[in-house]
């Protein structure tokens, strides 16, 4: 080893001595804690802990000190440094916190404030209860099949088994359209979604599994419970070895899907030219389940304390039909029905009253937004 | 068909507890669509009895004459001494037997009846009207009990028929026979199982009763059975008896007189129409024919017709006297001196009733009958039931003759597989069902292939049963329609919705997620809408089709486009007080096809039809293209504590376009047009990219301002409107696009062209001068005034630069962007502002 180091500066070593530093490091740990605000600590920053601060100016002095005095001294100046940055990044979590706290309490909004800068629109109720229903045979396999408005006679009367004098053709209220001379035009306002049965057999192979949501018309004057423009959804299976009970299957299908499971339903016997046997649909009402019925005390608005409410009619395919379609009936067999869009939604949200289906009155529409 | 259950239980013996409603509910399950069950008289209670008039004290000095009557009505009043009673009615003398509530009764209404002083008197009670009995309509006066109807105190519930349930039956077109007490009877009585009497069992004359009047039938294709009864010495005067009129109220029938009503009264019961003639205007022999050309009838209802070739009509000598099966001629009409009645029976041609009824606008309860179908083989019992009545309540003395034209071929048995209704209804019917259920409704029913196949010849009252599954229906619903199972059916796997279908959907999302409220609005315009939207003479839209039978004649058009639809729902939003309105449709429109011919073919239904004969069935229906409409007015976004809002304008309707293409994968592009009804500056054309060039899809922009006043619509509403079909076509299935993740380069351009460029084209221009390096394009500031030239204005666009593999230098980027405004700068003239 050397001689001891003659030439250094006491000035030097006293920056380096025990209780200077410590001396400092007070100072230091004094000035961050009465730093008040941010940029007071940004001050005090600069001066305890800066380039030229006095711990960083002790700090490099250590270089002077004789070999083993330095050891020593870099421990501890260093601690003095460590404890002094540890202190100034506390306050300053401290103060930002303080400040974050305050600024945000300014910034606070009323969130009650209304924000409707813009108007929300809808889709209507007919629209979206006829997607519903169509998904619910969707769901089970069907595809969905279309047909035009504008239709001719044959699809909807002739191959529909309606002969051209007998009442049941007559009774349809039917538009006629007529020809560009203004005689006969041999078109009509589909009366009913039933051509579109047709339409699927001859267009699509057998198996058919379809229905077919659309747009009906009618002569009816438009009151509260009628209208002269309405909404169908066929249903029709044609396939080898169907019978009645799938068709009240299917039926079983759709009352559950839309009302809720459990509900019973009941098929009357009636007659359309098209179905042969032929039964009208009805389903317990799935408000009072019967419940109402007999009882004065708590009538039933939704099925006029009847029990039942009837949602449309079906039937075993006519035969005739098969053939007309140039279907074999003796291979094949099938059914079809024919559901009531607008009283599906009446009795499904309480809906009174045609009128409000038919004048686009903004409120109404939009009270059942986007889906229903 | 309104039936009183008294009247059925004459011919289904029905359990003496069954109520009218249980029976309605049996009927119902059986098929039988009862409406309503009306408890006639349920209302009416407390003593109403049989009374005689002792004496009758007329008081004067009122403002009409009133009667102070003493009336017996043995003990029903307790003490066994006569009533007094006043009464208004005129029409009885000393002596008559009437019918008296007496204190205490409730008459309908809620009437009651009680002892009160009135003109000075006490009146103990009230001497009862058929009206104030609810029995039927008669304004004549009280009602005059026939001597021997009862003793004086009875109870005058029971014979009168006071009570009694009414049903009213909707009846299905294939189920004529049940426009008759009879049919009804018969369905009810196998409902319950019980004996059915058949009210066409009559003593019939012999088969060779000749000498009836003389007739002939042309064809046997117009009617198959012709019978004649006559009768002669008939009493004119001789009244229809009270139950006959009872009865026949409660079917909604009125009383004439005594022969009208007897026909009636046999339609009703048997389901058969019958007419009767004043024999003696009747001249010369009965001939049934079809109509010639040009000849003329007056009617029962006083209307001159004018006949056609397809009427059957009846005729003498003198020429057409009734119109078969509808409605009789006035020359030969029963009158009030009437005492030989000729009454016919017929089976007339349900296809040709159905015809003339219509082509002369009269329905009556004849038709109605003969159009579905009448019992081919009643006449006879028919005929004769009526003379008998007319011999019994009016005296008349029946003739020895008959005339029975009988034209009408066997019917053929139908083969029916035993299993066959087993097999539609899915439920597992014990052998022999069918036949007993068959045989119930009135078939005869034979076995072959060793009972596998039945043989089953209908009844003559049903001519609707005439293929298997006709007969399996009346199995099955015997059987009861409630003991059919629920099985699911079982579909193959489908395909799910059609892109279409998915985009309607998504459109409509789309809309309304845009603030658009969806309407569905009627489809049928008038000429004024079209005036409305200006269109010119030669617009395509004015090629409509016109319904025959519009329900209002001022829109018998249907739409083309669906701009008038919404726009009156606009306009009756903004009338109930809402301003902002957007709206949307989609729905179809109706073009006549070019070349369609002037009738759309009927084919055969025997067979399937040829790829030939279908496509000329499509080719005369109309071309129903799907559109797309949008309509908005006010402001699109409402003022508020934030600021003012913002109108709705042309920019939005153009929006709403964007968004239909959006849901479809479509790129629109706009371009500058001028089409009614738009405003012509403010009108865009359009387009989306097919596969040889842009193809026209549609128009939006602000309405004309002639068009906003003729639908009486806010200033400045603005409109779209889009076929839907074109667009759905446009759209192309989304590819990945490759995602950057190098550093953009962002520059931005002012550019200064004449202020009539469009600045859709300087986009393009841009889009295709900076090459594939270019992003996105933006255009963030439109600017005129004092710091371009007059006539000029600036666009500020900000390019966004990427590349896929690297990140672009400096000199990249400021080349793409030279060559992106050279570009502009030839195609547009645009220069770069300074």
């Amino acid at each position: 080893m050397s001689a001891p180091n003659n030439s250094f500066d006491p000035v030097e070593v006293t920056a380096l001595h025990p209780d200077e530093v410590a001396r400092m490091r007070e100072e230091a740990l004094a000035a961050i804690a009465a730093a008040g605000d941010l940029a007071r600590l940004k001050e005090v920053r600069l001066a305890h802990a800066g380039d030229r601060s006095p711990l960083a100016l002790a700090n490099r002095e250590i270089g002077a000190l004789p070999p083993a005095a330095r050891s020593e001294a870099g421990k501890r100046v260093g601690g003095a440094r460590r404890d002094v940055s540890e202190a100034l990044k506390r306050r300053q979590a401290e103060l930002e916190e303080e400040r974050d706290a305050r600024v945000l309490v300014e910034e606070a909004v009323d969130v009650t404030l209304p924000w409707d800068r813009r108007h929300r629109g809808a889709r209507h109720p007919l629209t979206t209860v006829a997607e519903r229903m169509a998904d619910i045979f969707v769901g089970m396999g069907f595809e969905v099949a279309e047909g035009p408005e504008v239709e001719a006679e044959w699809f909807n009367f002739d191959a529909l088994n309606f002969l051209p004098d007998h009442p049941a053709r007559t009774m349809q209220d039917t538009f006629f359209v007529e020809s560009a001379a203004g005689g006969d035009s041999g078109l009509v306002l589909r009366t009913h979604t039933s051509p579109v049965q047709v339409r699927a057999l001859l267009g699509r192979e057998l198996p058919v599994y379809v229905v077919a949501p659309g747009r009906t018309f009618r002569t009816d004057e438009l009151d509260a419970t009628h209208s002269p423009v309405f909404h169908q959804l066929e249903g029709m299976v044609v396939d080898e070895g169907i019978t009645m009970a799938h068709l009240r299957g299917a039926i079983d299908a759709f009352v559950s899907g839309m009302f809720g499971s459990g509900l019973r339903t009941r098929f009357r016997p009636s007659y359309f030219p098209f179905t042969e046997p032929s039964a009208e649909v009805d389903m317990e009402c799935f408000v009072c389940r019967g419940a109402s019925v007999g009882d004065p005390d708590a009538p039933c608005r939704t099925c006029g304390s009847e029990g039942w409410i009837e949602i449309g009619g079906c039937g075993v395919m006519n035969p005739r039909v098969l053939v007309a379609a140039g279907v074999d009936p003796e291979r094949y067999s099938g059914w079809a029905f024919g559901l009531g869009v607008e009283r599906t939604l009446m009795f499904a949200h309480g809906v009174r009253d045609m009128h409000d289906m038919v004048e686009g009155d903004v409120r109404f529409t939009s009270a059942f937004g986007m889906e229903i | 068909m309104r039936v009183p259950v008294s009247w059925l239980r004459e011919y289904a013996a029905l359990p003496a507890g069954v109520t009218a409603r249980e029976l309605a509910a049996r009927l119902i399950a059986v098929g039988l669509e009862v409406e309503t069950v009306d408890e006639l008289g349920a209302d009416i209670t407390g003593p109403v009895v049989v009374g005689r008039v002792l004496a009758i004290e007329e008081l004067t000095g009122f403002k009409k004459p009133i009667r102070y009557c003493r009336v017996d009505v043995g003990a029903a009043n307790g003490s066994g001494d006569p009533q007094n009673i006043i009464c208004g009615a005129r029409n009885f003398s000393e002596g008559d037997l009437v019918v008296v509530a007496l204190p205490g009764a409730v008459l309908p209404g809620g009437f009651a009846i009680g002892a009160r002083k009135t003109y000075g008197r006490m009146s103990e009670g009230m001497i009862c009207s058929a009206t104030e009995l609810s029995l039927w309509e008669d304004h004549e006066g009280i009602i005059v009990l026939p001597e021997g109807f009862a003793e004086p105190g009875t109870d005058a519930f029971e014979p009168l028929g006071l009570r009694d349930d009414v049903l009213d039956i909707a009846v299905t077109p294939d189920r004529g026979y049940a426009l008759s007490v009879r049919g009804v009877a018969r369905e009810a009585a196998a409902a319950y199982g019980v004996e059915f009497r058949d009210p066409a069992d009559v003593a019939l004359p012999a088969a060779d009763a000749a000498g009836g009047y003389p007739a002939s039938v042309a064809d046997a294709a117009i009617c198959s059975r012709y019978v004649l009864r006559g009768v002669t010495g008939f009493d004119p005067d001789a009244p229809t008896p009270l139950w006959m009129k009872r009865r026949l109220a409660m079917t909604g029938v009125r009383s004439v007189s005594l022969a009208v009503d007897v026909t009636n009264y046999v339609m009703m019961e048997l389901g058969q129409p019958l007419h009767a003639w004043d024999r003696a205007r009747v001249r010369g022999p009965i001939e049934v024919r079809a109509a010639h050309r040009g000849e003329r009838l007056e009617t029962l209802d006083h209307v001159k017709r004018t006949l056609d070739p397809d009427d059957i009509l009846i005729t003498d000598e003198s020429g057409p006297i009734n119109i078969a099966g509808v409605m009789g001629g006035l020359d030969t009409e029963i009158g009030l001196e009437t005492t030989d009645v000729l009454i016919e029976a017929a089976h007339f041609d349900a296809a040709h009733i159905a015809r003339s009824s219509r082509r002369h606008q009269l329905s009556s309860e004849s038709s109605r009958r003969f159009e579905r179908g009448v019992d081919s083989a009643v006449q006879l019992a028919a005929a004769t039931r009526a003379v008998l009545l007319l011999e019994e309540l009016g005296g008349a003395v029946v003739d020895e003759g008959v005339t029975h034209i009988d034209l009408g071929a066997a019917r053929q048995p139908v083969a029916l597989a035993e299993r066959h209704a087993a097999r539609v209804a899915g439920v597992d019917y014990p052998k022999g069902t069918s036949a007993r259920r068959l045989r119930e409704v009135g078939c005869e029913v034979a076995e072959a292939d060793g009972g596998d196949t039945l043989l089953v010849t209908p009844p003559s009252w049903r001519p609707d049963l005439g293929d298997p599954n006709d007969l399996a229906e009346e199995v099955i619903r015997l059987e009861g329609y409630e003991n059919i199972p629920s099985v699911p059916p079982r579909a193959p796997a489908g395909r799910g919705l059609t892109s279409g279908q998915r985009l309607r959907r998504a459109v409509g999302r789309g809309l309304a997620g845009a603030g658009f409220v969806e309407v569905l609005s009627y489809p049928f315009l008038g000429e004024r809408d079209l005036d409305g939207l200006q269109l010119g003479a030669e617009d395509a839209r004015r090629r409509t089709l016109r319904l025959a039978n519009p329900l209002n004649d001022d829109e018998p058009l249907l739409r083309t486009t669906l701009l008038p639809g919404l726009l009156k729902a606009l306009a009756r939003n903004v009338g109930r007080g809402f301003g902002d309105v957007a709206l949307f449709e989609t729905g179809l429109v109706y073009l006549p096809r070019e070349g369609a011919p002037e009738r759309a073919p009927m084919l055969a239904v025997d067979r399937g039809p040829t790829g030939e004969e279908l496509a000329a069935v499509e080719a005369a229906i109309p071309e129903q293209p799907r559109h797309v409409g949008a309509v908005l007015a006010g402001d699109r976004e409402p003022a508020g504590w934030w600021g003012p809002g913002r109108p709705a304008t042309w920019a939005d309707a153009i929006e709403a376009a964007r968004e239909v293409a959006h849901a479809a994968g479509a790129e629109l592009v706009v371009r500058a047009a001028r089409r009614e009804p738009w405003h012509p500056g403010r009108c865009a054309a359009l387009y989306v990219a097919g596969a040889e060039g842009a193809v026209l899809v549609g128009h939006a922009g602000e309405l004309h301002p002639r068009t906003v006043a003729a639908f009486g619509l806010p200033a400045r509403t603005a409109a779209m409107e889009l076929v839907l079909d074109l667009v759905e076509r446009a759209g192309v299935r989304a590819a990945a696009p490759e995602v950057s993740t190098y550093p953009v380069a962002t520059r931005d351009v002012a550019l200064v062209v004449d202020a009539a460029v469009p600045a859709g084209e300087v986009e393009a221009a841009l889009r295709e001068g900076a090459g594939e390096l270019l992003e996105s394009v933006r255009l963030f500031d439109v600017y005129t005034g004092e710091q371009v030239e007059e006539g000029r204005k600036s666009l500020a666009y900000a390019l966004r630069f990427r590349a896929a593999d690297r990140t672009l230098t400096a000199e990249e980027v400021a080349a793409a962007r030279a060559a992106a405004v050279a570009a502009a700068a030839e195609r547009t003239g645009a220069v770069l502002r300074g």
